[in-house]
């Protein structure tokens, strides 16, 4: 019935290409491919680099809290910058993101789009959050140094009075300048219009179909936001966040303004002296010898490879809750 | 939050969902005195505007209790805007306004102590395209107006089962309630939509062209659901399907809209009538397909 000696092979389809396609596909491809080597060849130069540092030290790089890179016993390690990267990154994060959540929601949802016929609210608002994106670090620092500054003693004070038996609040110096809980809130304000402005991003592109569904329903406008509006923007939100922790762990200058490096580990936030990585680097560049610079470099890094993590993590928390969608 | 609104909230978590006058105290008015049975809604003198354009003009209509009204004329000439003028949906729009009343069972929804989600929780809507919750399951999906009211209810599997009998679904997914409200096909979804505006029991649902973009198989299912549902809620429905007007439909309004001017109802009564011995000649060019 059927004959069983010839076979069907699907055809082979022509997959020609013209001059122009070749072209722009080949441009493409050499820019996206740029990016992975550029990225490659920064983690190679960092490893090479760092190596004098981890022979002198060993493992005992990441145990060491010292900092001390010349002399007959060189003995340094990152851990206590490392530490000061995430405590300030944590209060950074703490501050950043209610913040930045209310006042992308503010501005998406509930600002007016005109007040009194002619004051562009809702532009206007959405302006001012990209322009302090766009404020460089150093200002942010200085402005923290000499305004901010003077007016968180107060508060620190308070703080490490009435709840110092909670040991982060402890200070045992009675000195609040320069402390994490300074670098935290300016950082947090640093990182606030990132995060503020892919969340609104996120937020206006929420679809209208369920917006009205749920309105539809007699949802109330809180209602919408909690239930169609978040689980819409969750992995935007998320993603914007860890954008916001980059730069957080990543902030040099600020901090390094207002702290005073201090290598011992500390969890006191209120206290004065702290560490960071970044602040570690900027501070102690150019000092400490060709010994120094490959630690400071291998100081980078573990902060380049952390950061790396952190964002791998970030996409992959993105990218399965957009799969939850489909 | 006013006095009045958080009384009534308190109500309608208390009573289940029995209660629907979730504004009867203080000066609000009532909205609905059972709650469980259709009412009727009514038109009077509704004018609407897009910034200083004005696209409908004087509309008095009565949408009589469990009957279904149909909504039909050419494109544009303000039905859909008409539709969400009934359950308050128009005023989401930054730059619409409007003028008139609307009325359920004699309470204005516009009155300024009436809060909005309260009417839409009553006067339902289904859309065009359907929107199903696509990151809730389809049980969360029928639950979801309930959720959104704060009602509670110990019986959710009855309540699930009935709002998917009736809107035609339960037979589809009852034994798939977990899965994605948007892994549903089109003409599923919609059905979806139903059911989930009928478990909050409203007096009223808005259909806006439900079928125009689903297949003619399902179209004929929701046709079928709209005539069963119609025993308990009033329905209102707008359409460009001159055939779905005459099956489903007790009562046609025509609306019209000519050369930029506003729209405005030529011509409503029972269905019958609006296509067999229209009193206007433009109806009757519109339903025998001469224009639009």
């Amino acid at each position: 019935m059927t004959n069983t000696t010839t076979t069907v092979t699907p055809i082979k389809i022509s997959s020609k290409r013209s001059a122009e396609d070749r072209a722009f596909r080949g441009l493409a491809r050499g820019a996206g491919l740029g990016t992975f080597v550029i990225l490659f060849l920064i983690g190679l130069f960092l490893l090479i680099e760092a190596i004098p540092a981890f022979r002198s030290q060993g493992l005992r790089f990441f145990t060491n809290t010292g900092w001390q890179t010349t002399g007959p016993h060189p003995t340094f390690g990152v851990l206590s910058a490392l530490t000061g990267s995430i405590i300030i990154s944590i209060i950074g994060l703490a501050v950043a993101i209610p913040v930045s959540l209310a006042t992308a929601l503010f501005i998406n949802e509930y600002a007016p789009a005109k007040v009194l016929g002619f004051v562009p609210v809702k532009n206007f608002l959405t302006a001012a959050v990209d322009l302090m994106a766009a404020v460089p670090s150093i200002i942010y620092g200085m402005w923290g140094f000499f305004v901010l500054q003077p007016h968180t003693t107060g508060l620190e004070q308070w703080l490490s009075t009435y709840l110092g038996f909670i040991p982060v609040f402890k200070s045992s110096t009675g000195l609040y300048t320069s402390s994490f809980l300074i670098c935290g809130i300016i950082v947090g304000i640093m990182c606030m219009p990132i995060i503020t402005s892919l969340c609104r991003e996120v937020f206006s592109l929420t679809p209208n179909g369920e917006r009205e569904g749920a309105m539809s329903l007699g949802a109330s406008r809180a209602r919408v936001i909690r239930d169609v509006v978040f689980p819409f923007a969750k992995g935007g939100v998320i993603g914007s966040i860890m954008l916001g922790l980059g730069r957080a762990l990543g902030e040099a200058i600020a901090v390094a303004i207002i702290i005073s490096l201090a290598f011992p580990i500390n969890f006191h936030i209120l206290q004065a002296g702290g560490n960071s990585i970044a602040a570690l680097i900027a501070l102690n560049w150019g000092s400490g010898g060709s010994l120094g610079t490959s630690a400071l470099l291998a100081a980078g890094l573990v902060l380049f490879a952390i950061t790396l993590i952190i964002n791998m993590v970030a996409s992959r928390i993105v990218n399965a809750s957009m799969a939850d969608r489909r | 939050m006013t006095m009045s609104d958080s009384m009534a909230n308190t109500e309608t978590v208390a009573t289940d969902r029995k209660v629907a006058s979730s504004a009867s105290a203080g000066t609000a008015p009532s909205l609905r005195i059972d709650g469980v049975s259709a009412a009727q809604l009514e038109s009077v003198g509704i004018h609407a505007w897009f910034g200083e354009r004005l696209v409908l003009e004087n509309v008095d209509l009565v949408m009589e209790r469990t009957k279904v009204t149909a909504l039909i004329g050419p494109s544009g000439c303000g039905k859909s805007t008409f539709l969400r003028i009934l359950n308050r949906m128009h005023e989401i729009v930054p730059s619409a306004s409007l003028a008139g009343r609307v009325e359920l069972d004699g309470d204005d929804i516009y009155d300024p102590n009436q809060r909005a989600a309260t009417v839409r929780r009553h006067i339902g809507m289904v859309f065009q395209r359907p929107n199903p919750f696509p990151a809730m399951s389809i049980r969360d999906n029928v639950l979801a107006g309930l959720r959104f009211n704060k009602i509670r209810s110990s019986h959710k599997d009855e309540i699930v089962e009935e709002a998917l009998v009736k809107a035609g679904l339960w037979s589809e997914v009852k034994d798939r309630q977990g899965a994605l409200g948007g892994a549903l096909s089109g003409g599923q979804q919609q059905r979806l939509c139903i059911a989930r505006a009928l478990a909050v029991k409203p007096a009223v649902l808005l259909m806006d062209e439900p079928c125009s973009a689903l297949d003619p198989g399902s179209t004929l299912r929701i046709e079928q659901t709209i005539q069963e549902i119609a025993e308990e809620v009033t329905v209102v429905i707008v359409t460009h399907n001159m055939q779905q007007a005459l099956r489903v439909s007790d009562k046609t309004a025509f609306f019209l809209a000519q050369d930029g001017n506003p729209g405005y109802i030529v011509e409503a009564g029972p269905t019958k009538e609006i296509f067999e011995s229209p009193k206007d000649p433009r109806t009757a060019d519109y339903v025998n397909g001469r224009f639009g």
